[in-house]
């Protein structure tokens, strides 16, 4: 079998579900963060900012506005930091968006790996562990500043209710109760929707919620950008429920931000 | 020191291919459609965890007849092939046709060099745009690899089963269709088969990403009652 050119391994080194033990055996070079660096890097590099998750009546909203900065630069007006990580789970990024689109991609794979050589999906809890492997394996490189914190949330089929996670830069996992924020215009997104969430709310009124709280960000963070009228540019909206990770339509958003927009126009005070 | 008795090449291939054949005649065959759905496969398999079919990457799938623990084996590597080079260039350099050479290879190397041959056929599909994009690769326990057109039948009764499939495979079959035919050619080779021992998978050509779906429970059951 040493002359095949498919991956086969002896009982102690097979990697078993995990892609990314796979690719250490088969690919070590491949593997984020395997070749971290010493030093500073001269020029700033490029960050993604805010992002939101919401849980309502019955599953979870995520969102993220779509500016990445470079130092005080706009990198890009147009980032998209809301991914689905599989069918019943997404993924939101925050921080350096090199290595954070890096590992959403590795994340992606790792899921779609472990269903195909087990037969079934991991459970949502499993998911959010493998995450924070992921994250944890980033550490090199997050000392020297390219910190990479995720948003997971997902609908627990086994619990049958949408669930948060959170990340700190080390590869804690800690759940959420109802809804998290982070990135540079986090704090204020956080407060806006802690001020507006109740429990039971529904998808609608989660998705203006996430719309809204990064809208605030937006006014208070250099950071994190707003929605943007003239190129129709708006927030990233993903819901996830019994029936699985729907991303919403530019469109939508568009009426959506628009009609909120409206709203504080008359008197919102913002 | 004992000499061992000379056994000629020609005998040794013989009794290797004989013995790999009448493992893999041992089960059931299986067959798949490239229809104008996408690609059908059907097999026998009373199991609901141990599977004959499964998903490889996007639009490839994979089916195996004979020894099962031999199949999985070049299953779970052929996913770990398929995943790591879609993760290492892009999602749509991951083809049927490298993967179906590297199983080639690799039983070709089996067949010639270990103990004894693998007891297994396997079938290698990829779904395209259009059927005509359609790939069948049927490879043998010794490496031969066959890319068929329009369907193909692995197992010991293959022969048997394809003469009867060929005048009634056409250019208008569709998935029900196609479950259908292939359910009446495996009851070729005994009693007629219900939805709880069938095995059937579908390449969706329309589904963008994954279109590896199982067909099975009241769905399977609803189409073989249309027929």
């Amino acid at each position: 079998m040493n002359d095949s050119p498919l991956p086969f391994f002896a009982a102690g080194t097979d990697p078993g579900a995990s892609f990314v033990d796979l690719l250490r055996r088969v690919a070590p070079d491949k593997v984020p963060g395997a070749t971290a660096g010493t030093g500073t890097l001269g020029t700033e590099v490029t960050h993604g900012t805010t992002i939101v998750a919401i849980r309502y009546d019955r599953g979870v909203v995520m969102a993220g506005d779509r500016r990445a900065t470079a130092g005080s630069l706009i990198a890009s007006r147009r980032i998209e930091k809301v991914f689905p990580a599989d069918d019943f789970s997404g993924v939101a990024i925050a921080g350096a968006a090199g290595p954070a689109v890096e590992l959403v991609r590795l994340f992606q794979v790792q899921l779609e790996h472990y269903e195909k050589i087990e037969g079934e999906p991991l459970s949502l809890e499993g998911k959010a562990n493998q995450l924070a492997g992921l994250v944890r394996a980033n550490l090199p490189a997050a000392m020297q500043g390219f910190v990479v914190v995720p948003l997971f949330a997902g609908f627990d089929e086994r619990r049958d209710r949408g669930r948060v996670f959170s990340y700190d830069a080390t590869g804690g996992k800690y759940e959420e109760a109802d809804f998290q924020a982070t990135g540079s215009g986090g704090i204020h997104a956080r407060n806006w929707i802690k001020a507006q969430w109740t429990q039971d709310m529904s998808r609608d009124a989660a998705v203006d919620l996430a719309l809204r709280a990064l809208f605030a960000a937006a006014d208070e963070d250099s950071a994190t950008g707003g929605p943007d009228l003239v190129r129709r540019i708006f927030p990233v909206v993903a819901t996830i429920d019994a029936a699985g990770y729907h991303a919403l339509e530019v469109e939508e958003i568009g009426t959506r931000a628009e009609a909120l927009l409206g709203g504080r126009e008359e008197g919102a005070g913002l | 020191m004992s000499m061992p008795f000379y056994v000629s090449p020609e005998q040794v291939m013989k009794d290797r291919a004989d013995y790999a054949r009448k493992g893999i005649a041992r089960g059931r065959s299986l067959v798949a459609f490239s229809t104008t759905d996408g690609i059908v496969i059907v097999a026998e398999n009373p199991s609901r965890m141990l599977n004959k079919i499964s998903e490889i990457y996007d639009r490839i799938a994979f089916a195996g007849v004979g020894k099962y623990n031999e199949f999985e084996m070049l299953r779970i590597a052929g996913v770990r092939q398929a995943d790591v080079k879609g993760y290492s260039f892009a999602r749509e350099d991951v083809n049927a046709r490298s993967l179906a050479n590297a199983y080639a290879q690799t039983l070709g190397q089996v067949f010639t060099h270990e103990m004894k041959p693998y007891e297994v056929e396997i079938l290698v599909a990829q779904v395209g745009e259009r059927p005509d994009d359609d790939e069948l690769f049927h490879i043998l326990y010794d490496g031969t690899v066959m890319d068929e057109q329009g369907f193909t039948v692995l197992g010991g009764q293959a022969e048997a089963i394809a003469d009867h499939l060929r005048p009634q495979v056409g250019a208008d079959l569709d998935r029900d269709g196609a479950i259908r035919l292939g359910a009446g050619a495996l009851a070729l080779e005994g009693e007629t088969l219900g939805a709880a021992s069938l095995e059937v998978a579908f390449l969706d050509r329309r589904r963008t990403r994954r279109a590896f779906v199982r067909v099975r429970g009241d769905d399977l059951a609803t189409v073989l009652a249309a027929g």
